[in-house]
């Protein structure tokens, strides 16, 4: 089947046929120009100066001290540090678990649909309400789920949340986006031509060798596309830590944006978040690259296929 | 064969177990939610009841109503101009490809990637200069253009999924762009358009850190409610349950609905 896209002849056109063209496309850019661009530029400038919102008239020209000053910050590293901890840590786990719950549902069983309802459903809990019921109902020490269900193993009376802060996190992050990744694999599943594997079967390959040779290579997209675009995600958790450790204990579980959060709402130095501002961005535009790869290859691998 | 069939019931076990699992949570939330305070708060979780609707009606006590307002607000009016701006442009970028398709692609996309954070202190200073802070409106705004790119890149899979054929018939039957686009595409793209709605329905209706540093009084949305909830009354788990039930419902019932959408949406348009 050829798209609409490639229909499009070549033939040049005229003033008025290229503006009834473009037309269309522009309200959406100048909008997304506006919203999202503008910030960043204005934050490329403050980060140049000093500001502080509680002294009216403290802006002034400082250079890149403002830069300086995060980088001699030693909760900088360790924000830096937690937000690879969390990021490596909720992509890889719910990536294994996403695979796996993947294949467990590429194929057909009894109650299919409903058990893959129940399993995209902790995606679609509000992140605050999620963060708020492991804090409460489920990691309790004394009166949570997650302690009713371990006591008896000899594992009751854990204060996660206190002892445990950074594993808690993960828990809810975990438990939000393995429904993430086993989507994406999911559509990677389902759309292994199946001929192949039949071949593979009819030639005497075992399940795993099936599995193993034809498709792991296959899903390796897929699996690169859920780890990087959820990587992006993730890198810029607030919600849980807000509600869940509020970053605490100390700085044990803040990670940039939550750093960066403290900063302007409890500082109110615009110049020093706006310079952190600056260098996540950074930081996310190196991990952003390799995705927009992973998107464009999809993308345009699926032209070709079709 | 008989093997094969005992190997496939244990799988289909365990994957029902792991569902049930992962949706446990969720469950118990519920479940807590028609409890009262002294069942919410056992050694042993307590599956037995009489359930009681009390913990719903102190929620609305407690004045949710405002709250869910301002975030169906700040949520359907952020969706219909997220689709007033998403259909053109998808349609500029898919069935009449403009000139630099491909930038204007990445750009959109390219947009996504930025971390919001770093944007805050900007939006908040700009919304405090034009007096858009504590304003729904600002929200509107916000949500838009953090729905906008996933719309176009996913209203642009749907638009390339029509037939040029149709499109072929169209412009022999002597029809120009406008009406291409309202009388031929727009009908056979509507279920995308819906779909493309509900997805960015979704992420507006749970975001946080706007909602929560752009508010106080008069335009907080449902997430900033509940944190309001835990510093008042985070003991009363049965109370909170309830409130977390009532924040969370919406969303999933959108998403379960549009569940078949949601990967095209989560990965831009890229799967389906």
């Amino acid at each position: 089947m050829t798209t609409a896209q490639l229909t499009a002849a070549p033939k040049p056109l005229g003033r008025k046929e290229k503006w009834a063209r473009r037309g269309p496309l522009l309200p959406a850019l100048i909008f997304t120009i506006i919203i999202t661009q503008a910030p960043f530029l204005a934050t490329i400038i403050y980060s140049l100066h000093s500001w502080n919102l509680l002294r009216p008239g403290s802006w002034g020209f400082v250079g890149l001290d403002n830069y300086v000053d995060v980088f001699t910050d030693s909760e900088f590293y360790t924000a830096a540090l937690n937000t690879v901890v969390v990021t490596a840590g909720c992509v890889l786990v719910s990536l294994v678990l996403g695979i796996a719950l993947a294949l467990l549902l590429d194929r057909p069983f009894f109650g299919r649909g409903v058990v893959r309802t129940m399993l995209i459903t902790p995606f679609l809990i509000m992140p605050v309400a999620s963060a708020l019921l492991w804090k409460t109902s489920m990691l309790n020490p004394t009166y949570g789920l997650v302690d009713a269900v371990l006591g008896p193993i000899g594992l009751g009376g854990i204060d996660w949340v206190g002892q445990y802060p950074m594993t808690s996190v993960l828990i809810a992050l975990v438990w939000r986006w393995t429904p993430f990744m086993m989507l994406i694999v999911l559509a990677g599943l389902q759309s292994q031509p199946r001929d192949v594997l039949e071949a593979a079967k009819v030639d005497g390959a075992t399940a795993w060798q099936a599995f193993r040779y034809l498709t792991l290579p296959f899903l390796r997209r897929y699996i690169q596309l859920a780890g990087l675009l959820g990587s992006i995600y993730v890198v810029n958790t607030f919600d849980e830590i807000f509600m869940l450790t509020q970053g605490g204990p100390g700085i044990a579980t803040t990670n940039l944006p939550y750093y960066l959060y403290q900063r302007v709402f409890q500082g109110f130095d615009v110049g020093q978040a706006a310079a952190l501002g600056v260098v996540v961005v950074i930081l996310t535009i190196i991990v952003a690259t390799f995705a927009l790869r992973a998107i464009f290859t999809a993308v345009s691998g699926r032209e070709v296929s079709e | 064969m008989r093997r094969r069939s005992a190997g496939g019931a244990a799988l289909t076990i365990l994957t029902w177990a792991l569902g049930v699992l992962f949706v446990f949570p969720v469950f118990w939330m519920v479940l807590t939610s028609f409890k009262q305070e002294s069942d919410a708060y056992t050694e042993d979780p307590t599956f037995l009841f009489t359930p009681t609707l009390d913990q719903y009606r102190l929620v609305f006590d407690g004045g949710l109503g405002p709250y869910l307002a301002n975030s169906l607000i700040a949520t359907v009016v952020s969706c219909l101009l997220v689709v007033v701006l998403a259909v053109p442009a998808a349609y500029a970028l898919s069935v009449r490809p403009v000139r630099g398709t491909k930038d204007a692609l990445f750009f959109f996309i390219s947009t996504k990637m930025l971390p919001v954070v770093a944007a805050i202190v900007p939006i908040f200073v700009a919304a405090q200069q034009i007096h858009l802070l504590d304003n729904v409106w600002a929200l509107v705004l916000l949500y838009s253009g953090m729905n906008l790119p996933i719309a176009v890149w996913m209203m642009r899979s749907f638009f390339q999924e029509v037939p040029s054929e149709v499109l072929e018939a169209a412009k022999v039957d002597g029809a120009g762009l406008r009406t291409e686009l309202t009388r031929v595409l727009l009908p056979m793209v509507a279920p995308g358009i819906a779909a493309t709605a509900l997805i960015c329905a979704i992420f507006a209706w749970n975001e946080f850190f706007f909602a929560v540093n752009l508010t106080a009084i008069n335009a907080p949305t449902v997430p900033v409610f509940l944190v309001g909830f835990i510093t008042s009354e985070g003991l009363y788990w049965a109370r909170l349950s309830a409130a977390a039930t009532l924040a969370v419902l919406p969303v999933v019932i959108v998403g379960w609905i549009a569940q078949r959408q949601l990967v095209r949406g989560l990965s831009m348009g890229a799967l389906k």
